[in-house]
């Protein structure tokens, strides 16, 4: 009976303009700032200036992006480094992250607000800024990282890190990590906030303490957190751009080393020094993107997501 | 209502008014430019100068980053919000903007005839025929040294490799300086002011570059390698941690006094003068062996056109006549020492250091960096190439040879002579 009326009354209710109209002005700005652009994007990757007209061209740029050996080399190359740049995060930023926002929410520690702060400043911070004073403390001439190795008499572990091929791009990774640390901490600092006393409590009860207590009872309670974080993660890192560009410049050295999609669209895109821009060939590496990214995403959406339990209290 | 109305609409017609009186009385010219270090040299030289001959016309000048100067110029073209002068780089980005029809011809321009015809190559069609940018300056590449440490080591300066490498030894050696100042992790320092720098007198100047262009010598060939092995030779002279060392830290170093040797262009040395506290002095790249002819790179640099949709044309052709006039060459040579007026009217400077590079002039042969013209056009680009080559070369990660191989594949893979 009660079902009935309602889907009577339901039929009767008269159209919800507002949603309408509430919704339109953040679906416009989207739209006009998000979605055209993105559209924009693919349509001029299907195009090739020819004589100073566009011409529709198919497929023709992706076919040179994967079919030309120094395009596909240098695409390739950026994949490689910026998947590695994705790997150092998950591997030190989101623990760090984790074991950060553990230790925070432990309620013996003092002082906690403060450095919940002190880590969470640097993300705030510019990239151009962080990029140079990175700069400064790793340099070989003026930086503090030499004296300080001395200190502590560990020189010979010294090594213009920015300047070595091989550990140009972990150095800058770990820059990040450390630019970013605080976005993770504070994530997983509110979902463990929000596991109710009771369940902590329960655990106590039973023995379940300290590192265990983590383990069995928090980590589980945080997983979706974690898997959001992942997601946020893969997203920022596909993007990245800024802290290569401040740090190493649109040529990403040496040689290459640190060259990601964000540097290679750049300079495909705009063009560097002699070498003009191409804006077809750009779009074609940001609609590279854009796929690597929609892949990524759906995959977490549809395999990882859905499979995650969630607890209700 | 209609009270506010009608105030409203009188104060706008009041401003629009005078906005148009002003614009009837002076015609505002602004210049476009990436030189941001030059803004105080406009506004207190160049320009008063210039409106002082021509009343009726303001000039502004709007620099903006070199890095972001091609990117952001090509964005205000399209646009059609650029200014109404131009300043042009060298070569094809330009060449580029003026097929595109957004440089105006110049080639009938009052004051072009003061003009070589290599000063003019760098902003000329292929076949020569038109002109689009008047040519303001050039830069020379050389060694500048410190004059107190080499008195004090008792090195004289070096004529020949042999004795270049000989003095860095010394210089080594005795450990009170860093031999050389450079670093890679720029990447442009080690083409530029290494390869470039000591290049032309292995390829023989415009010689090799021209056979480079009409596909007669290859960047395999001996004499392409071999700067290349001996820039591989400058790796135990560079300070510590080059690899990770800028180029403004290379500036420092050596206007501190911690190195005796810079590889440099001519552009550094108004800034140098002001900041390093010793004696300075300047040594072309050495030759060979003594007595082989000695080449400089004397690359035009600057020049200057006009926007082709410039509202302002004729004013603007004031403008650039004037700076093809020998008395701009004089302000700006002497405001600028370092950049060289490429006027053909003798200009005096009163810079020694700059009196020094311009000297071999008359000695040694010029040409241009040998990958300015034709052979950046394609992809991959060869100067941008020769970036990451050079600094390969000198951090030891790439041989010489094979560095020359990759650079004349990706050359071979776009780049066709025409015979």
């Amino acid at each position: 009976m009660s079902q009935q009326s309602l889907e009577h009354s339901q039929d009767r209710r008269p159209t919800r303009w507002h949603i309408a109209v509430f919704l339109a002005p953040a679906l416009l700005v989207y739209t006009a700032v998000m979605i055209l652009p993105l559209f924009g994007t693919l349509q001029l990757s299907l195009f090739r200036s020819i004589d100073n007209s566009q011409v529709f061209t198919g497929f023709d740029n992706f076919r040179t992006l994967f079919g030309d050996p120094r395009w596909s080399a240098s695409f390739w190359n950026a994949l490689g480094n910026n998947t590695w740049f994705f790997i150092i995060h998950m591997l030190v930023q989101n623990p760090i992250g984790v074991m950060l926002a553990a230790l925070l929410s432990s309620p013996q520690l003092r002082f906690s607000a403060f450095y919940r702060t002190a880590i969470f400043i640097p993300t705030i911070l510019s990239f151009v800024i962080v990029g140079f004073a990175w700069k400064l403390i790793l340099s070989p001439l003026w930086g503090v990282a030499p004296n300080l190795l001395d200190l502590v008499g560990l020189k010979s572990l010294f090594v213009p890190w920015l300047g070595k091929e091989e550990y140009a791009l972990t150095t800058l990774s770990l820059i990040s990590v450390w630019q970013f640390v605080g976005i993770p901490m504070m994530l997983i600092y509110a979902a463990m906030l929000s596991i109710p006393e009771e369940v902590i409590e329960a655990a106590e009860c039973d023995g379940v303490t300290g590192f265990s207590q983590f383990w069995k009872i928090k980590l589980p309670l945080i997983l979706p957190s974690i898997g959001i974080i992942s997601i946020l993660t893969f997203v920022g890192n596909f993007n990245a751009f800024d802290l290569i560009y401040s740090a190493q410049g649109a040529l990403a050295g040496p040689n290459y080393s640190t060259d990601i999609l964000g540097t290679f669209l750049y300079r495909t895109f705009f063009g560097f020094q002699l070498q003009t821009g191409d804006p077809n060939m750009g779009a074609t590496i940001a609609s590279m993107m854009f796929f690597i990214i929609l892949a990524g995403v759906c995959l977490y959406l549809f395999l990882i997501q859905t499979r995650l339990r969630r607890y209700q209290f | 209502m209609t009270n506010r109305l009608l105030t409203g609409l009188l104060m706008a017609s009041s401003i629009l008014g005078s906005a148009g009186i002003a614009l009837a009385q002076d015609k505002t010219l602004t210049i476009e430019s990436w030189r941001n270090d030059d803004l105080a040299i406009w506004q207190e030289k160049l320009i008063p100068a210039f409106e002082k001959a021509n009343p009726g016309i303001k000039v502004t000048f709007s620099p903006s980053a070199p890095t972001e100067y091609n990117a952001a110029l090509n964005a205000k073209l399209d646009a059609g919000s650029a200014g109404d002068l131009i300043t042009c780089r060298p070569f094809d980005a330009s060449l580029e903007l003026f097929k595109k029809g957004q440089l105006a011809d110049l080639t009938s321009l009052a004051g072009m005839e003061n003009f070589s015809d290599v000063a003019k190559s760098a902003w000329q069609t292929d076949d020569g025929k038109a002109t689009f940018c008047v040519p303001m300056a050039s830069v020379i590449h050389g060694f500048i040294y410190n004059k107190d440490a080499f008195d004090k080591l008792g090195i004289a300066v070096p004529a020949t490799e042999a004795d270049f490498f000989a003095a860095l030894d010394k210089i080594k050696a005795d450990g009170t300086y860093i031999p050389m100042a450079m670093g890679t992790k720029d990447l442009w320092e080690a083409a530029t002011m290494g390869y470039q720098n000591i290049g032309p007198n292995y390829w023989k100047g415009e010689e090799g570059r021209l056979a480079l262009i009409k596909g007669d010598q290859k960047l395999t060939d001996a004499d392409w390698v071999a700067p290349y092995a001996t820039l591989a030779k400058w790796k135990p002279y560079l300070g510590d941690g080059f690899e990770a060392q800028t180029y403004p830290d290379s500036q420092n170093l050596f206007t501190l006094g911690r190195a005796a040797i810079y590889p440099a262009g001519s552009w550094e040395i108004s800034t140098f003068n002001t900041q390093a506290q010793f004696k300075m002095g300047a040594f072309p790249p050495p030759v060979q062996k003594a007595g082989d002819t000695c080449y400089i790179s004397d690359h035009n640099d600057i020049g200057i056109g006009l926007n082709a949709k410039s509202a302002n044309a004729d004013a603007a052709k004031t403008f650039l006549s004037w700076v093809a006039s020998p008395e701009f060459a004089t302000i700006y040579a002497n405001a600028l020492p370092g950049f060289f007026s490429l006027n053909s009217a003798a200009v005096k400077m009163e810079d020694p250091l700059a009196q020094e590079f311009v000297s071999w002039r008359e000695k040694c042969k010029p040409t241009i960096r040998s990958t300015y013209q034709v052979l950046s056009r394609g992809t991959p680009n060869l100067e941008n190439e020769t970036w990451v080559k050079s600094a390969n070369v000198i951090n030891g990660t790439e041989t010489p040879e094979a560095a020359s191989a990759e650079l004349q594949k990706g050359l071979d893979s776009w780049f066709k002579p025409a015979k």
